[in-house]
């Protein structure tokens, strides 16, 4: 179950073990105790043990970096943006308009202004199903900008498809779904194998003339599974149709380069890599945003506004109305500081080694069955897994009084857990924080489950 | 926090062993319940002779989820069956109210019989819908079989 090691990884009881040895310098790495010493609720105790976060997939914990620029954001330059001329409000659009600009180079987006932020990734993925619904039904449309009026790019109706697969999160199944409720056309789905990975052979079947766009997970939040996406790309390119990525398990634990993927939209949020909750992100190809009518009206999304119609903004500030949250976005850029100084390949590469661990000592487990892929490879460090006769709740609840906190349920993606045949699954998921130590103590908490319920 | 106060013998106990699964006929209403954060769900059927003050004549119930929810279940079945109904109904009202006491209650012991192996459920909070599920569409049904 472990991938062959890189030169200068050692082994210790056969496995490869992360974190504790200076790679050589073919392979990024970084030292782990240093990087936990950044993160302060490392230390906590949970019910008089050694706290083991195994739950980064939900949220990620937040280094003190990214906790201090947001403290001094808020004691020493908080205003609003983009409105007062005085000091502080230049200062707060300067760090806002830094921030965007830091993660529009983290993800090689070719300018800044083809960033916008939004709440989370659940609305970036809104923002995008309104897009077609407005361009349908003409809101935006009319008074926007004439010359894109009516992309026919973005108008859905009977006969047209959307195609998405069934390892999505709700996040991006029940946006399509509403849309397609909406406009008349009609939601399709890649289906999946039983290892875990999307069942490509239709892909001829399911992008075909019809298909308007394409959204699927790069990875999967409950299963772990990365996947491929250049054949779906090509595909989609041949008959026209637009492909959206959600990035929200990528961005934060692997190199995510969107000229290199070339899609025409991505998302991602923000509290899964470091930074605070409140903050997404859509990325789009500029041309796109520029042709997308708005989704929310309001406040600093205008150009001019009569009492009868008005006139948009340039995107990203079209599709940013009201008072974005300012010091979220900076937290998000201390983030993305953060991660770059210690390396996205290096991160990369210390789950995928943990990931090879975990696999391993999960393996050995009595009773253990993984919901996903079993090796190491094409797989992140979110591992899904069901006990024999015992319920998820229940394993989670254990491990909580052992100290390891783990997520239960249906991952927020309930088409999944069907199709693998479980009502839920209890999901291990690791960070750059995260060490074998804490995967031990995630395999012997396991035990405890099994003694409890025997 | 101690686990055995909320893993109690019995609680395990009717999880491995549960008393009155199935969905049986006759019945006169039947709720089907989830709880949207975790998937569990249920489908309760309740049987009541129909008098002036009517009885709980069986509760009959399919359902998956956690050891809590499913306990629960068993434990309700076992209760309020043969109950008139407003004697189930003040037991109902005792185990919700142990349930939400947050460690606090005083639970009713011959009241609530088994079901005080509950109480510890309160004291965990993301657990007390577990404890809910099966109560709640026991009410649910009873309050449409009234229709």
């Amino acid at each position: 179950m472990v991938t062959t090691p890189a030169p200068g990884v050692a082994r210790a009881a056969g496995r490869a073990v992360p974190g504790r040895n200076r790679p050589s310098h073919d392979m990024p790495g970084f030292d782990l105790a240093k990087i936990r010493e950044d993160f302060p609720i490392l230390t906590r105790q949970i019910n008089g043990r050694p706290m083991a976060y195994l739950d980064s997939a939900n949220t990620s914990q937040k280094p003190r970096q990214v906790l201090d620029v947001m403290r001094e954001h808020y004691e020493r330059h908080n205003a609003n943006v983009a409105r007062a001329v005085h000091t502080l409000g230049t200062e707060a659009t300067q760090a806002y308009d830094a921030a965007r600009a830091k993660v529009a180079a983290f993800i090689a987006a070719s300018r800044p202004d083809e960033v916008v932020f939004t709440k989370n990734a659940s609305e970036a993925i809104n923002l995008v199903a309104y897009a077609f619904s407005n361009a349908t039904t003409g809101g935006g449309a009319l008074s926007g900008a004439p010359s894109h009026a009516m992309d026919d790019r973005f108008r859905l109706g009977p006969g047209d498809e959307v195609v998405i697969s069934e390892m999505e999160h709700h996040s991006n199944i029940v946006p399509w779904q509403l849309l397609c409720e909406r406009t008349g056309a009609t939601l399709r789905w890649f289906g999946l194998t039983d290892e875990g990975r999307i069942d490509w052979s239709q892909l001829d079947d399911l992008v075909n003339e019809r298909t308007k766009i394409v959204s699927y997970v790069l990875v999967s939040n409950i299963l772990g599974t990365v996947n491929p996406t250049k054949a779906l790309v090509e595909r989609a390119r041949q008959v026209g149709a637009l492909v959206m990525l959600d990035c929200s398990q990528a961005v934060p634990h692997m190199p995510v380069d969107v000229a290199e993927l070339d899609v025409d939209f991505i998302c991602f949020t923000g509290h899964k890599m470091c930074g605070p909750t409140g903050i997404g992100v859509l990325w789009g190809r500029h041309e796109l945003l520029r042709a997308m009518p708005p989704f929310l009206g309001g406040g600093s999304m205008i150009e001019t506004v009569t009492m009868q119609k008005s006139t948009f903004a340039a995107p990203p500030e079209k599709f940013e109305a009201g008072t974005p949250p300012i010091a979220q976005a900076v937290g998000l850029g201390a983030a993305v500081d953060y991660l770059s100084s210690v390396e996205m390949e290096a991160i990369r590469w210390h789950e995928k080694l943990l990931t090879a661990y975990a696999l391993d000592a999960l393996e050995t487990v009595p009773g253990l069955r993984i919901i996903g892929p079993r090796v190491p490879i094409g797989r992140s460090g979110t591992i899904s897994f069901v006990m024999d006769g015992i319920h998820p709740h229940d394993v989670g609840q254990v491990l909580d009084a052992e100290g390891v906190e783990v997520r239960v349920g249906h991952h927020c993606a309930r088409p999944t857990c069907l199709r693998y045949g479980v009502p839920a699954t209890t999901r291990a998921s690791f960070y750059l924080y995260n060490t074998t130590e804490e995967v031990d103590a995630l395999a012997q908490g396991l035990e405890r489950v099994r003694k409890v319920f025997a | 926090m101690q686990l055995d106060t909320l893993y109690q013998e019995i609680i395990l106990d009717h999880y491995k062993r549960p008393k009155g699964r199935g969905l049986r006929e006759p019945y006169d209403a039947e709720a089907h319940h989830v709880n949207p954060t975790c998937g569990d769900e249920i489908t309760l059927r309740v049987r009541l002779d129909g008098g002036a003050d009517p009885r709980v004549v069986d509760v009959s119930y399919e359902g998956m989820g956690c050891s809590i929810s499913q306990a629960a279940a068993s434990v309700l079945h076992e209760l309020l069956r043969d109950k008139s109904l407003a004697e189930a109904l003040t037991v109902h009202d005792a185990y919700t109210e142990m349930i939400g006491s947050r460690g606090q209650g005083q639970p009713d012991g011959e009241l609530l019989e088994d079901a005080v192996a509950f109480a510890g459920v309160s004291k965990y909070p993301g657990r007390v819908k577990c404890a809910l599920l099966p109560w709640m569409a026991f009410k649910d049904a009873v309050a449409r079989a009234a229709d």
